[in-house]
């Protein structure tokens, strides 16, 4: 291991190409109308210098003005080629049609475009509408009602939400909130297959997008509040039967745990650490699902996720490292063995819930390109990973975090600050960031023009007092009184452009609420995103300067996405309708009387009633 | 009227206010050592609507042994964290289900209404407890889920709490809906 180690340190060291990075990508925004890029897909001037993913993942998808899924490509960028709308016209935007979804709760899916049809899913009860964009004010083609359990609701966390969808060969694939994943014939709504592959009276519920790799739908569950069992499962596109599933809990054979894994950290290499590292059986019921996203490397033919919370939050009744909860892993798609895996926090004490999105790029560090997998943490941290090995390169704060010191580099592992550690019959006061983490869901974006990551996140902290949680099935799995508040400076939310190269924060904006919605990069040098009190955001890539806005009725925290329609025009859509975690005073008609409603997380949020109601409403804007 | 009789119905009225509020506390002091057994009452009479077609038909209340009584509140208070009821309502306010501390009802605010809530659990996620609890203990949480609505009279109503103050104790706060605010909440320092 002499070797490696010495790897670690050598990449360590601060040799980037920052400068010529960004003349690249001057070079190619000058060369070439944005349009172009876009029909074309990556050029070779936009290649390996600009901090971009090309190469791997982007480049086997050429820019053809569709959404297939949430993230837009295997790499996770959510960055779109289309530029006709830019930074210079990009004030002229408006609304080209609305959709009223019928559903009053948080609206966190991004709409897909394929073939010419929007398809939408709703919050519970999951309905998807198909959207024929060919006739004016898109009509609905046809609709579809998977008739979720109502009962579903009672083991949803946080908000009854849904984070969209996935299209492969033909289908449309989503999950509803009762466990089930179902196929629906894109063009007639008919549904193809619909399998259960979870039990709510266990706490189990799917909130997640499904990726599809090749012929594999890949899902993960929901319900580290409610002692779950986390998994990650494969079904067949064709038949919706189960192919394999990983548990990221118990012995090695059910974590799928076998002769190929090959974490980079020795301590990671222990046998059954998913059993070992739990008091007794406790393993059985500590959460560690996989609600967030999933990004694939066909190159190398790995799917990367992250894990989430252990349960219950109340760290004193699980002693250990609680693998593989807050983890990294790298899988094989076509197997689901564990190639690799990394726990970003080990003995989570603060639900800094590992789900976050991973962003695939091809990155120059120490003059040489490296493939990395670029991720935002809830526990503070911006973490570089060495994507082929699963060895952390760098990992840097971006926001105010007094919950640990830093990331050992040596050992991976996570420098704790313990006087912040919950403790029974104690009240551990200014926790920074607070349980929603410096991020929680809601994705970034990466532009290969600009070469910046966008950063849809919050500064908030909070007080919490530990109690005995009670494991009734079905029911929460907590024990922690939670009150949450605005993080230093006041302003609740951030978006944020950071150089993942040069490894620093490139400019900010503030928010007051939360940035609860996903960003979206454009060719056009524009980049979206929404705030919790309604207004739908435009600003300039390279320097954040507010661009142009737009209020919707309802808060946002969907996720923008761009396609061409078929009059060849671009377009830009998101869903407005707050709710979710942080929108849940307004979703949830919460009583803010009580600081540790909703986990705490009311106390944060007392003014959004003022500042939202309730809502469901898809906008698609255009130039005029 | 002599100042002896004057006395005398001084003397009537302070005992009579004394016999009056011992009555009174004698409710919300009571306490049951002989509970039904679990299968020996039922809410079958509970309507979930005030609406009925056709004359008026007086139901059937059913009567909370406990209404009134703080021994109860006080049980009720702590099944309800034990039964992880505090999981999805917080403690009163709210979150995977609907706060209890507002005025809104959705199944109903009388004591057979929260009582047949609790055993047959209801379609939007709200979990049947039935065959969890003895039927005391549904009553006795019943008399707390009313405390935290401000239902109860405010002499049996549960005072501080032994933990992080996170809301007002539910003797402080009458019964009423929360008022949006614009201000936004106070921020930590670094």
């Amino acid at each position: 291991m002499a070797r490696r180690r010495l790897a670690v340190r050598s990449s360590v060291c601060r040799s980037y190409l920052p400068l010529l990075a960004l003349g690249a990508a001057l070079a190619c925004s000058k060369q070439k109308a944005p349009d172009e890029v876009a029909q074309q897909g990556p050029s070779p001037a936009m290649t390996p210098m600009a901090g971009r993913s090309n190469g791997g993942a982007i480049a086997n998808e050429a820019e053809d003005g569709q959404w297939v899924r949430p993230a837009k490509n295997y790499a996770s960028t959510r960055f779109s080629g289309l530029g006709q709308i830019t930074a210079d016209n990009v004030k002229n935007l408006g609304v080209a049609w609305t959709f009223s979804l019928g559903v009053l709760r948080g609206q966190e899916a991004a709409p897909l475009v394929v073939n010419n049809t929007m398809y939408v899913v709703t919050p519970f009860p999951n309905i998807l509408y198909a959207l024929d964009l060919t006739k004016p004010g898109a009509p609905m083609k046809w609709e579809y009602k998977p008739g979720p359990i109502a009962a579903a609701q009672g083991v949803a966390c946080c908000d009854v939400v849904n984070r969209g969808a996935s299209y492969a060969d033909g289908k449309i694939v989503y999950n509803t909130l009762d466990d089930q994943t179902v196929a629906v014939d894109a063009n007639t709504g008919k549904e193809v297959w619909k399998t259960k592959v979870g039990e709510i009276n266990l706490g189990e519920s799917l909130t997640m997008a499904p990726l599809i790799v090749k012929d594999k739908v890949i899902i993960g569950n929901s319900g580290g509040e409610f002692g779950i069992r986390g998994w990650l499962t494969a079904l067949d596109l064709g038949s919706g039967k189960i192919a394999w599933r990983a548990y990221h809990t118990g012995p090695d054979s059910a974590v799928l745990i076998g002769s190929r894994f090959k974490p980079f950290y020795a301590a990671d290499r222990k046998p059954n650490l998913g059993e070992n590292t739990w008091p007794g059986d406790t393993w059985k019921i500590g959460g560690a699902g996989a609600w967030g996203w999933i990004s694939y490397d066909p190159d190398l033919n790995l799917i990367y996720y992250g894990t989430a919370n252990p349960g219950p939050w109340n760290p004193e009744q699980r002693p250990g490292d609680n693998k593989w909860s807050s983890t990294i892993f790298a899988r094989d798609p076509d197997t689901g063995e564990a190639i690799w895996a990394y726990q970003l926090t080990p003995h989570d004490v603060h639900d800094y819930d590992g789900i976050n999105e991973n962003i695939l790029l091809d990155l120059p560090f120490n003059g040489r390109t490296r493939k990395v997998l670029i991720r935002p943490e809830r526990n503070g941290y911006i973490y570089v990973i060495d994507r082929t090995s699963g060895e952390v390169i760098a990992a840097d704060p971006y926001g105010y975090v007094n919950t640990s010191t830093g990331v050992d580099l040596k050992t991976g592992r996570l420098k704790v600050a313990e006087e912040k550690d919950p403790k029974m019959g104690k009240v551990v006061r200014n926790i920074c960031p607070a349980a929603p983490g410096e991020k929680d869901w809601q994705p970034s974006a990466f532009s290969p023009v600009t070469g910046l990551l966008y950063i849809p996140h919050q500064n908030l902290c909070m007080d919490v007092e530990s109690v005995e949680a009670n494991y009734i099935a079905g029911t929460p799995f907590v024990g922690m009184n939670v009150k949450m508040s605005p993080g230093p400076g006041g302003n609740r939310g951030f978006f944020d452009a950071w150089d993942p190269v040069a490894r620093k924060l490139v400019w900010r904006l503030t928010e007051n609420f939360p940035v609860w919605s996903g960003a979206l990069a454009t060719a056009g040098n524009v980049v979206f995103y929404g705030t919790m009190d309604g207004w739908f955001k435009a600003v300039d890539a390279r320097s954040g300067k507010e661009l142009w806005k737009f209020k919707t009725g309802s808060g946002i925290i969907g996720q923008p996405m761009t396609y061409r329609g078929p009059d060849g025009k671009q377009y830009v859509a998101i869903l407005s309708g707050v709710g979710g975690w942080s929108g849940a005073i307004v979703a949830g008609g919460i009583d803010p009387r009580d600081s540790s409603a909703a986990l705490g997380f009311v106390n944060a949020m007392t003014d959004l009633p003022g500042a939202s109601t309730k809502g469901g409403t898809l906008y698609v804007f255009a130039l005029p | 009227m002599n100042a002896d009789r004057r006395t005398r119905i001084k003397l009537v009225g302070v005992a009579s206010l004394l016999a009056l509020s011992s009555l009174v506390a004698c409710k919300r002091e009571q306490r049951r050592f002989r509970e039904s057994p679990p299968a020996a009452t039922s809410a079958n009479n509970v309507s979930m609507s005030e609406l009925q077609p056709g004359p008026a038909v007086t139901n059937v209340q059913l009567r909370d042994p406990y209404e009134d009584n703080a021994y109860a509140v006080a049980q009720g208070k702590q099944l309800f964290d034990q039964m992880n009821c505090s999981g999805c309502h917080s403690h009163g306010g709210g979150g995977i289900g609907p706060p209890l501390t507002d005025d809104e009802w959705i199944y109903g605010s009388d004591p057979q209404n929260i009582f047949s809530t609790i055993v047959e659990g209801r379609p939007n996620g709200m979990p049947s407890f039935r065959g969890k609890l003895a039927n005391y203990q549904v009553w006795q949480l019943v008399s707390y889920v009313r405390a935290l609505g401000g239902l109860q009279g405010k002499a049996v109503r549960t005072t501080r709490d032994d933990h992080m103050m996170y809301k007002e104790s539910e003797q402080a706060r009458d019964k009423g809906h929360p008022t949006p605010t614009f201000v936004p909440p106070t921020s930590v320092k670094q």
